[in-house]
């Protein structure tokens, strides 16, 4: 199953949010390749969901313009826009009797008229998608009962069938035991999208990215292949860990290990 | 400690939880609108003068095209089911799916299985409106001064409670169940307020009707209003049933999946104040229906729009068509006001429901 639109080019340019007062991201400028896996990192708060939202037309930026494939995301139509960008947000959850299938469905939603069925490409496209994160068999379960992984799944599956060229996804692995969690990732890489993925395993996002964007505070503080962003630094900077960067013997990978020390290289943490 | 990435899957629930008994859907439609048919049938046959089903059906389909039934009925009888319960049923029918479908939509528009016309205000705003007109005897607008006012009155309420809910970012159940009775009792208490001090005795009887929900005295000229707002408000929900659904997943899911949230919900109220609106202003406001129905809706075919909104409408025309027979048989030949009885079933279930989502 490949996407059924082209990679697109995402922009982000000079976009700032300010919400409540509080200026949560701060003229960020970033750019992902059409094809291109771009990393979203930073600590909690650093603004990586607010920066993702802005894009799926969840969020307005104050100031600052998105772009896909250079036209301004919040002067496209909302459809048309949602056939060409996915979105994966964070875990919602409903009051309502719907099934895994019928959220999965949900991602077809952009390319039909008013009164259109499903009709059977749409079915496939549905089932497919269930499928391929592994979760057929769940397509009848209330999704409100399953397990958080399990949630998390549906709704890569509802990005999936949207048969977009380009995907945010915020967090997708978060609730993932560690098999889904490559298979996930492995999934979004085959489709040969252009994907900006917030994650906060920066093991997973060295392995599978090809740039990644650190953010602090909303701002940018370094952008660029994983080999050239993970350092030692760099993590006791914007994470306050002590932290070594060794080359994976097998994989070339960068590989962090945490060191478990209490007191961060420059200032102590809280403890609790 | 195998489970730590994941401790939420431990319970397995998911994967032994086996899809929901249903019938099929095909099946769902023609059930119901038997259902729709027998419930009018009775409605229609029972009350002081009983009727046989037989016979309803045979002046009915006399009226229809007269080769159809050999008239062997008295001339009283059929002026009692053509003129008197006729128009009475019919009105139910559409009251009762014009409340269902509106109960829909409202949980759908703010995202809360507990949201109904009456918990949220909106039936009181519309008899505040309908009230003034009948007090205050405005003509403006000929036979749609009374509707127009009630639209106006569910629309204002609608805003009102919406925003008193939403306000500080994100809207809790609490917040809405709460805003909405506020805005319900103090609506309530203007219209309470203006009967009370009217000098026109007339008025303030019929005032009464909007308060306390009743179809009593239903003629065929009170029709039409209504039934062209309910059919053609539910063709529109039909047609969005779509971008319905999506809301169901959440604002952030539906803006992604290319719904402009605002001006989608902003148009939705409008649509239900207007439904609402017309239908209070034959029959006041008359509670549950709209709660109670789209939830037996959902555990019989699921929460999709498309599928769901057809079914609360036959359900809703049926269960009003029953609950008002009850209302005017039960103490005969005194009459209940229906909203009593839509009160009594639905307030132990709206409990019921608050209970089990507090369990889960």
């Amino acid at each position: 199953m490949t996407p059924a639109d082209k990679p697109g080019a995402l922009q982000f340019e000079d976009v700032s949010v300010v919400a409540g007062g509080r200026t949560l991201v701060e003229r960020v400028s970033l750019t992902v390749a059409p094809g291109e896996v771009v990393a979203l990192a930073g600590p909690n708060g650093a603004g990586k969901s607010t920066l993702l939202r802005t894009c799926y037309r969840a969020l307005r930026p104050t100031s600052g313009r998105v772009r896909l494939d250079g036209e301004d995301v919040w002067r496209t139509p909302g459809r048309r826009l949602a056939r060409r960008l996915a979105a994966v947000p964070q875990e919602s959850t409903g009051d309502f009797e719907l099934s895994a299938y019928d959220v999965v469905a949900m991602g077809r939603t952009p390319h039909k008229r008013p009164f259109a069925g499903d009709d059977s490409d749409d079915r496939d496209i549905i089932m497919q998608s269930l499928d391929r994160l592994d979760i057929a068999g769940l397509a009848h379960a209330p999704f409100d009962r399953l397990s958080g992984g399990e949630k998390q799944r549906v709704l890569i599956a509802r990005a999936l069938a949207q048969r977009t060229g380009t995907m945010v996804l915020d967090e997708p692995t978060n609730h993932l035991d560690l098999r889904h969690q490559l298979d996930a990732l492995h999934l979004v890489r085959g489709l040969g999208v252009t994907a900006l993925i917030a994650l906060h395993d920066l093991n997973l996002a060295a392995a599978f990215c090809d740039r990644i964007c650190v953010l602090d505070g909303g701002r940018t503080v370094a952008v660029g292949p994983p080999a050239q962003v993970l350092t030692a630094e760099l993590l006791a900077e914007v994470y306050r860990v002590d932290a070594e960067v060794t080359e994976h013997p097998r994989t070339g990978i960068p590989q962090i290990t945490v060191l478990p020390g209490r007191d961060g290289p420059e200032r102590s943490m809280p403890t609790n | 400690m195998t489970d730590i990435a994941e401790p939420r899957t431990s319970g397995g629930v998911a994967i032994t939880a086996p899809r929901r008994p249903r019938l099929p859907y095909p099946l769902v439609l023609p059930v119901l609108a038997a259902l729709v048919a027998v419930a009018a049938t009775a409605g229609i046959a029972a009350g002081s003068v009983g009727v046989p089903a037989g016979e309803v059906w045979g002046i009915l389909a006399h009226r229809l095209h007269p080769a159809l039934a050999d008239p062997t009925w008295t001339p009283v009888r059929e002026t009692i089911v053509i003129d008197v319960r006729l128009p009475r049923v019919l009105l139910c029918g559409v009251v009762g799916a014009g409340l269902s479908v509106c109960g829909m939509a409202l949980q759908a528009l703010v995202r809360n299985p507990l949201a109904d016309p009456m918990l949220l205000g909106v039936s009181s705003g519309a008899t505040v409106g309908a009230v003034v007109v009948v007090v205050f005897g405005l003509t403006l607008f000929g036979p749609f001064s009374l509707p127009l006012a009630a639209f106006c009155g569910a629309l204002a309420a609608l805003v009102a409670v919406y925003l008193l809910a939403h306000s500080g970012g994100r809207m809790t159940t609490v917040r809405l169940v709460l805003a909405g009775v506020a805005t319900a009792e103090v609506l309530s208490a203007v219209a309470s307020y203006l009967v009370v001090t009217s000098d026109d005795p007339h008025a303030a009887e019929s005032a009464l009707r909007w308060m306390l929900g009743g179809l009593g005295g239903t003629t065929w000229d009170l029709l039409p209003i209504p039934a062209a707002a309910v059919l053609a408000g539910t063709a529109v929900l039909l047609g969005v049933s779509r971008p319905l659904n999506l809301l169901l997943a959440g604002e952030e899911a539906a803006a992604a999946l290319g719904l402009t949230v605002h001006r989608f919900r902003a148009a939705m109220f409008v649509l239900v104040a207007l439904m609402i609106g017309t239908m209070v202003a034959v029959s006041g406001s008359i509670g549950f229906v709209g709660l109670i129905m789209p939830h037996i809706v959902r555990l019989l075919v699921g929460a999709d729009h498309r599928r769901a909104l057809p079914a609360a409408a036959l359900l809703g025309a049926a269960f009003l068509i029953v609950a008002d027979l009850a209302a005017r048989t039960l103490i005969s030949p005194e009459e209940i006001p229906v909203g009593i009885i839509t009160a009594l079933v639905g307030g132990p279930f709206f409990l019921w429901l608050m209970r089990r989502r507090a369990a889960s």
